[in-house]
């Protein structure tokens, strides 16, 4: 566990980046400090492996100082992965990758093993282990950092802005990969970004910081979106304070009804609109005698969220959201208001404080 | 023209070609020496950085019949005397180009490496000078052709290695020693700017890759 007592952080030009933080970091969790810039956070990132020192106030892991640890052996014990990944230019994945091991002086073939074993697990292609950093797209290097912070298995891992400077679709992608990592490491992971859609989507906590380094609420996402603790909050949360929390509730306990279905080859008659299953039974899309066209369909599992369940609802001519299975076979459909009961559902259950 | 003058004065020539090749290199080696820790603390202290580079700007626009004139107390007419008034010289450029190469550095990747756990020094030798090498050695590719042809100012004092031609030619109002000496310097530049970019291409092989 992070602990922070009392911390300050003055910068010798007068600024405060850090007021009187008291933040507590569970263990094996990721805690999202979120905030517009020059807000303080990636400062109280910073100053959690002594990148940065403390003007006053005290930062403990598990209990100790983290001023009683030299910098740079206190930093081999902690992984840290920075926006636009920060990888060494000049040396290949492979060696980035070895970088934490190969300073705590373990064997070449100990550092050979974890650095294929890590390139694995972040879905890096073995042979792009000889490549150097420049040769790589965007999310590739992105990944090759979070295998770099990985390396020695710190049980700490600080992460600034990692997916701040790839596309949404690949941030999207590196965020799914980043929490099935987690569900399988549980590591401590500290994470800054500017995003409150990330953050809700990443953290089990999120604490939101204000100009000025003050810490205004440190609270689950649900918590967070539900009862933001003043008007600062609320609007930093924006507009689609409802929506996001929908983000956070999944399929799982929505009901699923059958409806038509048939098959890509048939030749349906009636004026009902059809879902078009493939021979796999994934389904294709719906379609309607009168129109020929295909209207494409994706199937959700029930790992997916309200608010991809509702925005499937919305854009279907039907009004209904096609249910999967996990291998993606078709189950059934669920309409909007069976959604909406879940929301609902879901939305008392958070109320409750 | 008398061309068989160079056939006749094949081994002077090789001894004289021999000897300006030993005074660049000498003169390039210990410019580099003193360049790469001024260029360092121009880097660190930056409060420094204006006049390590001022000074070193400046001492290039001394003249070298000055410099030598100075010199000679200490070191005498000899080679030595060119040698050190050249490594004073490729200051003017090995120091520049050892700040902006340490300055090119991306500061993300200096931060990461510092975040590992990389101390100040290994952070310097593994990560910043290796960065900062391009722009070093293009550095060291303009010194060593410019001391190349400077080395025959040494003709002053009599040590002007293939400079001693122009004299010898001049003297005798003879051109093929003066032509001689022109090309044998060409070339000598030619063939030394081309080793160094093998020699960069050795030690940055992460250059060399496309996408």
């Amino acid at each position: 566990m992070i602990s922070f007592d009392a911390v300050n952080k003055r910068f010798d030009d007068g600024t405060t980046a850090v007021h009187e933080l008291d933040l507590e970091v569970p263990e094996g969790e990721i805690t999202v400090l979120v905030g517009s810039s020059g807000c303080g956070k990636t400062t109280t990132l910073r100053m959690v492996n002594r990148m940065l020192d403390a003007t006053s106030g005290v930062i403990r892991i598990d209990g100790r100082d983290v001023r009683e640890i030299a910098g740079s052996t206190l930093r081999r014990d902690i992984g840290y992965v920075i926006q636009q990944s920060g990888l060494f230019p000049h040396r290949t994945v492979a060696d980035n990758i070895a970088t934490v091991p190969k300073l705590l002086g373990w064997d070449k073939k100990r550092v050979r093993d974890r650095v294929e074993e890590l390139m694995a697990t972040v879905g890096l292609a073995a042979d792009l282990g000889r490549r150097y950093p420049h040769q790589l797209s965007g999310g590739q290097q992105q990944r090759v950092g979070v295998a770099r912070a990985l390396a020695a298995d710190p049980p700490i891992l600080l992460m600034d802005e990692p997916f701040g400077a790839v596309d949404p679709v690949v941030r999207a992608l590196l965020q799914d990969e980043l929490l099935r990592l987690q569900a399988e490491l549980r590591k401590t992971i500290v994470f800054v970004t500017h995003d409150i859609d990330e953050a809700v989507k990443l953290g089990d906590r999120i604490a939101v910081f204000r100009t000025g380094g003050h810490l205004v609420q440190f609270s689950t996402p649900a918590q967070l979106l539900t009862h933001p603790v003043d008007e600062f909050v609320a609007d930093f949360l924006g507009a689609e304070r409802g929506l996001k929390l929908l983000s956070l509730a999944t399929l799982e306990d929505v009901p699923v009804r059958p409806t038509t279905t048939a098959r890509e080859a048939d030749e349906s008659g009636g004026d009902e609109w059809v879902l078009v299953l493939s021979d796999q039974d994934t389904p294709l899309g719906w379609r309607s005698s009168s129109d020929r066209a295909l209207i494409p369909a994706h199937g959700l599992s029930g790992g997916d969220s309200l608010l991809a369940g509702l925005d499937a609802t919305v854009s279907s001519p039907t009004g209904l959201a096609v249910r999967v299975d996990a291998a993606g076979r078709y189950v059934g459909v669920s309409d909007q208001r069976a959604i909406n009961e879940s929301a609902t559902r879901f939305r008392s259950e958070v109320l409750v404080p | 023209m008398k061309w068989s003058w160079i056939p006749d004065h094949a081994g002077d020539l090789v001894t004289i070609t021999l000897l300006h090749l030993r005074m660049t290199g000498t003169a390039v080696f210990f410019g580099l020496l003193v360049a790469l820790p001024l260029g360092l603390l121009a880097y660190r202290v930056p409060r420094l950085k204006s006049v390590v580079l001022g000074v070193s700007s400046l001492l290039f626009t001394i003249p070298s019949v000055a410099l030598f004139t100075l010199l000679l107390p200490l070191t005498g007419l000899t080679p030595t005397t060119v040698v050190v008034g050249l490594t004073v010289y490729t200051l003017v450029v090995l120091v520049r180009n050892t700040v902006e190469g340490l300055e090119s550095v991306p500061p993300k990747v200096a931060e990461a490496a510092r975040a590992m756990g990389y101390d100040r020094v290994r952070t310097l030798v593994t990560v910043e000078l290796p960065l900062a090498l391009p722009v070093i050695m293009a550095g060291l590719r303009i010194a060593t052709v410019m001391t190349i042809s400077l080395v025959s100012v040494g003709l002053v004092i009599g040590q002007g290695a293939l400079g001693q031609l122009f004299v010898d030619g001049f003297q005798r109002d003879f051109g093929v020693p003066i032509i001689a000496g022109i090309v044998i310097t060409l070339l000598l530049a030619l063939v030394a700017d081309a080793l160094l970019v093998g020699v960069q291409r050795v030690l940055t092989p992460w250059h060399r890759t496309g996408r």
